[in-house]
């Protein structure tokens, strides 16, 4: 019987030592870059407590529906070039709290990574919440036999996010996992009204960790308002925004992400 | 005379933050000794118990749950006016145990913080409702990074647009006090990334103004609860 992942060509996770620092942000872009670049995209949201996925592409409130190989993903639009599962999709009540211990959470992840009727995917991103414990442990064992891609780290540029960060790499480190390299998000405010520059969240520590751990530093992404509002209300900010100083950040990290598809290909 | 509790064993950011980074933790016949700010101000947290900064701690629920109840029960924080306990993001094996092992005693409630925007206000309703389904009194809500004032030409941004009311509107909607809202201010940040006292360092900040008036409120709170109690 043919596995549900055996038609996902690349397997990317999303992690971060920190909360609040972008996951759901970067994997949403990466999602809708990779897209604009012909690519078919899902995106698997194992953030159990938080789920914010669904709302970033304005389908909160889909249902899902089993067909005979498993869960049907939810499209999030008419071509169908990306797709989702998140548990939010399974909640009746959006502000209903999911309050799990360790082992009832690893059995539905094993079960997302199973059970869900992906089809043919050029990349699966998954979306992890804040830490290094069992949606973590459990994502990776039960990805493992499919070989991901590796895995992205996202920080904000100050030296508390980077801290938790760090430990996030030894997880990676520990478990086998790949670093694709580092994403240095909210790095810089550009003011709307006189342009000044401000580094609310500081700068550079993003880029500092990357080189002290030997990783690649996939980029600096700034503070943008016309992002925030974008995701807010679920629309393309890729589409929309293409002359904001956040996109050309978001397509030269996606791009550095499909060269390293090519190179393994080759 | 306070006591900070880290439980957020995966990304302990308490010892950074008070500068304390690299501080041990000794044992003595009376049990685990807190790392002392002040005098008056006792800190515990899984990072002092960890060599390096690479370390991970890559533990499952059970082992997280085995230390929390360690540092409940284990830290000798002595006599103490208000203990604080610092969680990581979610409703799981962290917040159980913590409201579980501490239902022995009274918890005065619970601080929510969020920020403006749907997204974290989303995951917060979702921790409001954890907070009644446990029992745990809420004392308010805190609306964290709300605006920014550009430093050169003093205008007010959205960086986190309260699209859908902010903290405000959820608040009403669900019947919990808003403690209040702090603004953005880059110096929080590196007051935190430098381990020194951002109420020290920028007295006159807008944020320092906010944070003195919620920590007002939290105390009003908790003088009133205990008013009641010794009232019955």
């Amino acid at each position: 019987e043919r596995s549900n992942l055996a038609g996902v060509r690349h397997i990317l996770l999303v992690l971060s030592g920190k909360g609040g620092v972008g996951k759901s942000t970067i994997s949403t872009e990466l999602a809708l870059s990779l897209r604009h670049s012909g690519k078919k995209v899902g995106i698997l949201d194992v953030d159990l407590c938080g789920p914010s996925i669904p709302r970033m592409f304005s389908v909160q409130d889909n249902d899902v529906h089993q067909c005979d190989s498993g869960w049907v993903p939810v499209f999030v639009n008419q071509d169908k070039s990306i797709s989702l599962m998140s548990i939010g999709f399974l909640l009746e009540k959006p502000d209903d709290a999911v309050v799990w211990r360790g082992p009832k959470k690893n059995a539905l992840i094993k079960q997302f990574v199973a059970d869900v009727a992906w089809g043919d995917l050029d990349f699966l991103i998954v979306d992890t919440p804040p830490g290094t414990s069992d949606e973590h442990i459990s994502t990776v064992e039960a990805l493992r036999p499919y070989k991901p891609l590796g895995a992205i780290l996202v920080t904000t540029p100050q030296a508390v996010s980077v801290g938790d960060v760090r430990r996030e790499l030894t997880f990676c480190k520990k478990t086998g996992l790949r670093v694709l390299g580092i994403v240095e998000n909210m790095s810089g405010f550009v003011c709307p009204h006189c342009s000044e520059c401000t580094n609310i969240f500081s700068k550079g520590g993003g880029e500092e960790l990357a080189k002290h751990a030997g990783v690649p530093f996939l980029g600096c992404v700034p503070l943008d308002p016309q992002l925030s509002q974008s995701l807010e209300e679920g629309r393309d900010f890729i589409q929309e925004f293409p002359k904001s100083s956040a996109f050309s950040a978001l397509a030269c990290i996606a791009q550095q992400i499909l060269d390293v598809t090519s190179q393994q290909s080759s | 005379q306070v006591a900070l509790l880290d439980i957020d064993i995966c990304g302990p950011s308490i010892p950074k933050m008070m500068g304390l980074e690299g501080e041990q933790v000794h044992q003595s016949g009376s049990g685990w000794s807190p790392v002392y700010v002040e005098e008056n101000l006792g800190v515990m947290s899984v990072g002092f118990l960890l060599s390096s900064p690479d370390d991970a701690v890559i533990w499952r629920g059970p082992k997280k749950n085995g230390l929390i109840k360690q540092f409940l029960r284990d830290v000798d924080w002595g006599e103490i006016d208000y203990l604080v306990v610092d969680t990581p993001p979610g409703t799981s094996d962290e917040h159980l145990s913590v409201v579980q092992y501490l239902s022995a005693t009274r918890i005065d409630g619970a601080v929510i913080v969020t920020t403006p925007q749907e997204v974290s206000l989303q995951d917060v309703r979702k921790e409001i409702n954890f907070c009644r389904k446990v029992k745990l009194p809420i004392i308010g809500v805190v609306e964290n990074m709300s605006g920014f004032v550009c430093p050169k030409c003093k205008n007010e941004s959205q960086i986190f647009p309260p699209t859908t009311g902010g903290a405000e509107k959820m608040c009403q909607n669900l019947n919990v006090s808003l403690l209040g809202k702090v603004p953005l201010d880059p110096q929080i940040g590196k007051s935190c990334d430098k381990g020194q006292s951002f109420l020290s360092e920028a007295p006159e900040s807008p944020a320092t103004l906010s944070f003195r008036s919620i920590i007002q409120r939290i105390q009003e709170y908790c003088d009133q609860r205990h008013f009641q109690e010794e009232t019955i």
